[in-house]
């Protein structure tokens, strides 16, 4: 066992990379969300199915891609704008229990909606079949996918990195995310902040749904389902309540997946997540702030 | 513009927080709300502003009332809060504290006129303003939560226990700002536990206790600690 996890090459390690690099957007995403409404969106994920069954049909219907493209993020957004104000905004005063569960309600709805409309053999997304072909760099072959994946959330980390650092609307998200009642109270308009998160997020989710369904082109109604949880493992990892070390949590554990991905003998590939828990609960026995906590945090005010 | 209470009653669940209470604050003059722990002062800010359900009675502000709005419509109506505690954003730079304070101003442009006139009031947040809120001293906490509050350029400025926990020296730094606050034409409501000072400061100070209006106190009662000791545990 331990000579195959020594037995890593190339490729997997630039593979895991762009795992990472998919799962560090959706922690983003999910982060997002969790900043300004201290809630754990469960249904997350769902949001990537949806783009993913736009992008199926999409295919199906013989679309170009620029279209393909177009559907998913429509399909998506649309979904984070009707979760915004049909479930988040009349149960924002609730408990974030309260809140948690509803997104579990959201998460089953929108899987059986799915179930109910596609059936649970899924659909076959298609449209960008050649980002799987490899290239040859010195000698070693890598997925086109990977690279793709690699610079597309380079840049949309990069994007919104400045619009948080430089923008008006970021500095109220982030005020929002420290201390919500004191940001209204100066008059950041709770309303606006909310849906900007919301909105972002969606459109990771989007852009997560193009990378994984060129990776997984089978799509079916509990699609992405498990990267969620290994993602919702990879913030707490990483420490749920800051932006950055919740990505960096999302890219580690994504990384370490795709690394065990690779390292484990394929009969024996259905003990990945066991590897992958395992390693979370040790991580969170020994640092219990996450793996990215500032040991000296300031204290907030 | 003019602060009205009128009859402002605000409950927690059975527990009445704030009974009946009235008052008025004029553009150019400094109203004191003084009393003990569990007055009701904070509940009457936090009604003003939205953050606390008004159960009777209104609040207005240039005969516009404030009922049952939110808090950051009530900011955007010209009323900014100096809340307890300072409530600086410890991870954000000064200047991006200050910037927050925009958020509430009504009036576009002459953001760099609007600044200049807060640091001339507070030379120390200009100083500071490069750096993290949250190394900065109670004190210069302080001077920046107000200087955040005068940024949206309000009409009414309240303040909660703004010396809380300041050495006196500051607390005179505090007090000759909120002077000069009023001399601009701004309607100041001043919440405070140092009964004494707040009493020389203002230009009337209602005395509250289990949440009603007690007795209205002068400058001139300052010094009469007989009054200001039966007021409060009246």
């Amino acid at each position: 066992m331990m000579l195959a996890i020594l037995n890593i090459d190339w490729q997997t390690l630039t593979d895991a990379t762009a795992l990472g690099a998919i799962y560090a957007l959706m922690a983003v995403g999910i982060g997002l969300v969790f900043g300004v409404l201290r809630l754990v969106n469960f249904a997350y994920g769902q949001l990537v199915m949806a783009g993913a069954f736009a992008l199926a049909l999409a295919s199906q219907w013989g679309w170009p891609i620029w279209a393909a493209i177009v559907l998913c993020f429509a399909v998506v957004l649309v979904l984070s704008v009707l979760m915004d104000r049909l479930v988040f905004r009349p149960l924002r005063t609730q408990s974030p229990a309260i809140m948690l569960v509803a997104t579990f309600a959201v998460a089953y709805l929108l899987e059986s909606v799915a179930l109910l409309w596609f059936g649970p053999l899924g659909k076959i997304a298609s449209s960008f079949g050649t980002l799987n072909q490899p290239v040859t760099i010195s000698g070693v072959d890598i997925r086109k996918i990977t690279i793709v994946a690699i610079v597309v959330a380079a840049a949309c980390l990069i994007a919104l990195t400045l619009l948080l650092e430089r923008t008006t609307v970021g500095l109220y998200m982030r005020a929002s995310s420290m201390d919500f009642d004191t940001a209204r109270l100066l008059g950041v308009r709770a309303n606006r902040v909310i849906a900007t998160a919301v909105l972002i997020s969606g459109a990771l989710a989007a852009v997560v749904a193009i990378m994984l369904t060129v990776q997984t082109p089978l799509v079916t109604p509990d699609f992405a389902l498990r990267d969620t949880i290994i993602v919702l493992a990879g913030v707490v990892l990483g420490g749920m309540n800051r932006p950055v070390p919740a990505t960096l949590g999302g890219f580690a554990i994504g990384f370490a997946s795709g690394i065990l991905g690779g390292a484990l003998p394929t009969n024996q590939s259905q003990y990945l997540p066991t590897f992958l828990f395992t390693a979370v609960i040790v991580v969170l026995l020994v640092r219990p702030g996450g793996l990215f906590a500032r040991s000296n945090a300031v204290e907030r005010v | 513009m003019t602060l009205r209470v009128e009859n402002l009653s605000v409950r927690y669940g059975a527990v009445a927080a704030v009974r009946d209470l009235s008052f008025t604050v004029e553009p150019g003059e400094i109203v004191g709300l003084i009393g003990a722990n569990g007055a009701g002062k904070s509940s009457t800010l936090h009604a003003i502003m939205g953050a606390a359900p008004i159960a009777g009675g209104d609040v207005s502000v240039a005969g516009a009332s404030l009922r049952g709005r939110n808090p950051e419509d009530v900011a955007r109506s010209g009323i900014a809060l100096v809340p307890e505690g300072r409530r600086i954003f410890a991870e954000l730079s000064v200047e991006e504290n200050l910037k927050l304070g925009f958020a509430a101003r009504r009036a576009r442009g002459g953001a760099a006129e609007v600044l200049r006139s807060v640091y001339d009031l507070f030379p120390i947040v200009e100083e500071f303003r490069r750096r993290q809120a949250g190394v900065l001293s109670g004190g210069q906490q302080q001077q920046l939560a107000i200087a955040r509050a005068l940024v949206a350029e309000p009409d009414v400025l309240l303040l909660d226990e703004p010396s809380l926990g300041l050495a006196p020296a500051i607390v005179d730094v505090v007090f000759a700002a909120l002077t000069a606050i009023r001399d601009r034409g701004l309607a100041v409501l001043l919440v405070e536990q140092r009964a004494q000072r707040t009493v020389a400061l203002a230009d009337r100070s209602h005395v509250l206790a289990n949440g009603e209006l007690r007795l209205t106190l002068s400058p001139k009662d300052a010094n009469d600690t007989e009054t200001l000791v039966a007021a409060y545990f009246s």
